[in-house]
C-alpha cells in the first residue's frame, strides 16, 4: 500500500515538474513572439539576434546608465549619441551600457522587473505593440518624459508622441519614427513588361489617386505580363497594415482610445477586405506567401518579382537595403491610394517608444539624454542615416541637406527621394490608430482566423468573420 | 560524540542523501505549484491583484481558442504515441539484432536531433515548409506531381509539420529507451525459445514484447507528459505564438500567449492548473490500465 502511495506521489511530482517546466519552456523561446504580426517594427532583425550583446559607450567617469534594447542597431545609436552629448557637455559625461536582447525577451524581462519593483534599466526600448502593457504601470513604473521633450515638441509629429501616451495625457515614451505608411512600386518590372519607358510608369504611377485608379494600373500590368504566378501586389493573412490604412483614410479606428469598447465591425474594414477578396478572384492579387511581405518568404516574392506594388510603412525601406540589395534602382515610393480624394493617405504603423524607468538612481539625466537622443536634429540626423526611418522631428523634412544628401544609403537605393513623398504626403495627413491593451487581443484574432477565413476564401462573407472577430474580441473587454 | 554518532547513523544517512531533492522540489516545483494554483484564482494587475473566484474558470469554459487548443496538444500526444513508440522499439530490436552493421554509427546519426537545439531545427524547418515554391517540401511535392500546399496554414499538414519534427528529434531517443531495456532481457529465455523452435515473430511476440512492458510504459508515461506540454516546436515552426486559424496552438503555448505576451498571469495560471489536471487524469488511467498500481502490490 506503502508504495501505491509513493507512486502516486511521484507521479504527481513528474506532472508538476511538467507544470513548473512551462514557465522555464516558455523562456527558451525568445526569439520573436510577433513575428507574424505586420504592425511589428522590427521582425526580421529579432530573429537575427539570438543572444544578448552587450557594448558600453561614453565616459567612463560619467555619469552610468543602463539600457536594454530588442535591435543592435537601436543600441548603437545610443552610443553614438553618448559620445556626442560628452562633446556637448564635458561637465556632465556619461557612459552608457547598451544590452541588445532577443524581442521576446527583453520585454518580458522589464515588466518582471517593473513589475518586481527592482532590477529594470534606466531606459529602455518598448515595441509599440507591447506598450500597453509597460504603460499600465503609469508614472508608478515609467517617469513622464513631457518637461524633457517640450523643447522638441512643436516640430514632432503630434500623433506620434500620443501614440506613447498614457491614460493621464502624459507622454511616456519617446519615438523613433512616423511610420507613415507609403506606396513602393517596381517601375523596372513595370517598364519592361508593359514595354514602357520608366518615366512613363511613374507618370502612370503618379496618376493613381483612388482605388480604383490603382486596381485599373494593376490590370493594365497584369494584362501586359500575362503570365501564370505574376501579380500586381499581394494581400496579407498575417499582418493588418491594409486594414490600418483603410481605417486611417475613413477616420476610423477599432479602439478610438483608452475608454471606447472596442468595435472591429467596421465599414472601412469590411470594404477594404471585400475589395482584397474581388483582387483574389480577378487575379489581380495574391496571398503574401507565409503571411506577409516582411518574412523570408516574402523578401523572396519580392526579388522575383511576382508582385510589384504593395503599402508598407516607410521602415520597410532598410529591408530593400538589407535583404533585396540587388533591387537597388527598381523602385520607386508613392503616395497610397484613398477611397475618396480628401482622405488622409497614410497611417503610422509600428514604432519603438524609448521609455525611462522609475527605478533609475538619475531618472532626470535619463530623461534629457533620451529626448535628445531621439528628438533634436543630431538625433534624427543620425537614426535618419544608419536606421533608414522617417523621423518624426517634421522640421527636418524639408530641410536640403537632411532629406536630400545623396550619400545616404536610402537616398541612393530608391528612384524618388522618400522624403519627398512624405511632404508630399504631409503630416495632417498621416493617420493614427490608438494602440491600448484590448490591440493585441484584437490584432492577433484578425491575424490568426479573420484574415485567413476571408482571404484564402475569397467567397467567405466578410461581414461574418468580423461578427466572429468582434464575439472573441468581446469576450475579453 | 552525539553529533558522530548521528551523522555515522544508518537511519539519518538516507535522509541526508535526499536532503537536496527535497530542498529543490519543495522549492522549486511544490511552492511555485501552490503559488500557481492560488493565483489561478485572482486577476493580476500591473499593481495590484484582486481574488475573483472562479471567473478565469469559467472564462476557459467559454473559450474557443483555449479548447482549440487542448484539441491540437491531444492530438499531437495521440499521434507521437502511435509514431514514437512502435518505431523506436522496431528500430531498437533491429539494431539489437545481428542484421545491421555498424551500429555505433547508426545510433550516433538518430540521437544526433536531440542534441539539436529546437530553435535552430525549428527553424529550418520553417523554411522547409515554407508555402513558397522555393521551400524542400514544395520542391519535393512538386517533383512527385502532387502540385504546391500551403503547408503551415492547413490543419492536417500543420500537424504533419509537428510530427515530423517530432519524429525526427525523438526517435533516437526513444529507441535508445528500448535498447537499455533489451539489454536487460536474458540472453538465456531466447535460447530456450530457439530449442523450442519458436519463429523470430513469436520470439519477438512472447519475449521481447512482455519482458520490456516496464521500458514501454515508462517511454508511454514520458511521451503523454511531453506531448501534452510541447510548445517550443510550435512556436519555431510559426514563428511566434500565432499559427493561422490556431492550427499550431498548443496548452503550454496559449498559457505562455496570456501570461507573458498578454500580461494576465491569473488566466494563464488557471490554464496551467487546467493542463496539469488533463496530464494527471490521462497519465493515472493509463498507469492504472498498464496494471503498474497493481504489480506493486503484489
Amino acid at each position: 500500500m506503502k508504495k501505491k502511495l509513493l507512486s502516486a506521489l511521484l507521479c504527481t511530482s513528474m506532472a508538476a515538474s511538467l507544470f513548473v517546466g512551462c514557465g522555464g519552456a516558455a523562456s527558451e523561446g525568445g526569439v520573436d513572439p510577433d513575428a507574424a504580426e505586420a504592425t511589428e517594427e522590427e521582425a526580421a532583425e529579432e530573429t537575427a539576434e539570438a543572444e544578448a550583446v552587450t557594448n558600453t559607450f561614453g565616459d567612463p567617469n560619467g555619469t552610468h546608465l543602463e539600457m536594454w534594447t530588442f535591435v543592435e542597431l537601436h543600441g548603437q545609436h545610443y552610443g553614438v549619441m553618448a559620445e556626442e552629448w560628452n562633446k556637448q557637455h564635458p561637465d556632465n559625461t556619461i557612459e552608457i551600457t547598451c544590452t541588445t536582447y532577443p524581442y521576446g525577451d527583453m520585454h518580458t524581462k522589464l515588466l518582471t522587473a517593473l513589475e518586481a519593483g527592482t532590477g529594470a534599466p534606466d531606459i529602455c526600448d518598448v515595441e509599440v505593440g507591447q506598450f500597453p502593457n509597460v504603460v499600465e504601470g503609469l508614472d508608478q513604473w515609467l517617469v513622464p518624459l513631457n518637461d524633457y521633450a517640450k523643447d522638441y515638441l512643436d516640430t514632432m509629429v503630434t500623433s506620434r508622441m500620443e501614440t506613447y501616451q498614457g491614460e493621464d495625457g502624459n507622454y511616456y515614451g519617446a519615438p523613433y519614427h512616423v511610420g507613415a505608411t507609403v506606396m513602393y512600386y517596381n517601375v523596372a518590372a513595370m517598364s519592361e513588361a508593359m514595354g514602357l519607358s520608366q518615366e512613363d510608369v511613374i507618370a502612370k504611377i503618379d496618376a493613381v489617386k483612388t482605388w480604383d485608379d490603382y486596381a485599373k494600373l494593376g490590370e493594365e500590368y497584369v494584362g501586359a505580363v500575362n503570365e501564370e504566378g505574376k501579380y500586381w501586389t499581394s494581400v496579407d493573412t498575417g499582418g493588418t497594415d491594409w486594414l490600418w490604412l483603410a481605417m486611417a483614410e475613413n477616420g476610423d479606428d477599432w479602439t478610438g482610445g483608452f475608454d471606447n469598447p472596442a468595435n472591429v465591425e467596421l465599414d472601412s474594414v469590411k470594404t477594404m477586405l471585400e475589395m482584397q477578396q474581388s483582387w483574389l478572384k480577378s487575379g489581380l492579387a495574391e496571398i503574401s506567401p507565409d503571411g506577409h511581405v516582411d518574412l523570408e518568404a516574402g523578401f523572396q516574392n519580392i526579388m522575383d518579382h511576382n508582385i510589384v506594388s504593395f503599402p508598407k510603412a516607410m521602415w520597410y525601406m532598410s529591408r530593400f537595403t538589407n535583404y533585396m540589395p540587388e533591387e537597388s534602382g527598381n523602385w520607386y515610393i508613392a503616395k497610397c491610394p484613398v477611397f475618396k480624394a480628401g482622405q488622409k493617405c497614410s497611417v503610422g504603423i509600428g514604432g519603438t517608444g524609448t521609455v525611462v524607468t522609475q527605478q533609475s538612481a538619475n531618472k532626470e539625466l535619463a530623461a534629457e539624454f533620451t529626448c535628445w537622443a531621439k528628438m533634436s536634429a543630431e538625433g534624427e540626423q543620425h537614426i535618419w542615416d544608419t536606421l533608414g526611418f522617417d523621423v518624426c522631428n517634421s522640421a527636418l523634412w524639408g530641410d536640403d541637406a537632411f532629406a536630400h544628401d545623396d550619400n545616404n544609403q536610402y537616398n541612393k537605393f530608391f528612384i524618388n527621394y522618400p522624403y519627398d513623398v512624405l511632404n508630399d504626403i504631409g503630416m495632417d495627413n498621416i493617420g493614427k490608430i490608438s494602440v491600448v491593451s484590448i490591440s493585441p487581443t484584437i490584432n492577433e484574432y484578425i491575424c490568426t482566423t479573420t484574415l485567413n477565413e476571408v482571404l484564402e476564401d475569397p467567397d467567405y462573407s466578410v461581414a461574418d468573420a468580423l461578427k466572429e472577430a468582434q464575439d472573441a474580441v468581446d469576450m475579453e473587454q | 560524540m552525539k553529533f558522530r554518532k548521528i551523522f555515522y547513523s544508518q537511519k539519518v544517512a538516507p535522509y541526508v542523501f535526499v536532503v537536496p531533492f527535497i530542498l529543490s522540489f519543495f522549492f522549486f516545483w511544490v511552492y511555485p505549484l501552490i503559488t500557481a494554483f492560488t493565483m489561478s484564482f485572482q486577476d493580476i494587475g500591473a499593481i495590484t491583484s484582486e481574488w475573483i473566484g472562479f471567473a478565469n474558470y469559467t472564462k476557459l469554459l467559454k473559450d474557443n481558442v483555449f479548447h482549440i487548443a487542448v484539441m491540437n496538444s491531444v492530438k499531437y500526444m495521440f499521434f507521437t504515441l502511435v509514431l514514437l513508440i512502435p518505431f523506436p522499439m522496431l528500430f531498437a530490436v533491429l539494431m539489437d539484432s545481428h542484421l545491421v552493421k555498424a551500429k555505433g554509427v547508426w545510433k550516433a546519426i538518430l540521437y544526433m536531433p536531440a542534441l539539436t537545439s529546437v530553435v535552430i531545427s525549428g527553424t529550418l524547418f520553417r523554411l522547409m515548409f515554407t508555402e513558397y515554391t522555393t521551400g524542400q517540401m514544395n520542391i519535393i511535392s512538386s517533383f512527385l506531381g502532387l502540385g504546391t500546399y500551403k503547408w503551415l496554414k492547413m490543419g492536417w499538414s500543420g500537424m504533419l509539420a509537428l510530427l515530423i519534427v517530432a519524429c525526427w528529434r525523438w526517435t533516437g531517443v526513444n529507441m535508445l529507451y528500448f535498447l537499455s531495456g533489451l539489454k536487460s532481457i536474458d540472453t538465456a529465455l531466447y535460447e530456450a525459445a530457439d530449442i523450442d523452435g519458436a519463429s523470430g515473430w513469436q520470439k519477438f511476440r512472447y519475449v521481447t514484447l512482455p519482458l520490456l512492458k516496464p521500458t514501454t510504459v515508462y517511454v508511454l508515461t514520458i511521451s503523454v507528459y511531453a506531448g501534452l506540454s510541447m510548445f517550443l516546436e510550435s512556436y519555431m515552426l510559426w514563428a511566434g505564438n500565432s499559427s493561422p486559424n490556431n492550427i499550431g496552438l498548443t496548452i503550454v503555448g496559449y498559457l505562455y500567449k496570456r501570461g507573458i505576451e498578454k500580461n494576465d498571469m491569473g488566466y494563464a495560471c488557471a490554464v496551467g492548473v487546467v493542463l496539469l489536471v488533463v496530464a494527471l487524469i490521462i497519465n493515472f488511467v493509463q498507469l492504472i490500465f498498464n496494471g503498474t498500481f497493481k504489480k506493486e502490490e503484489q
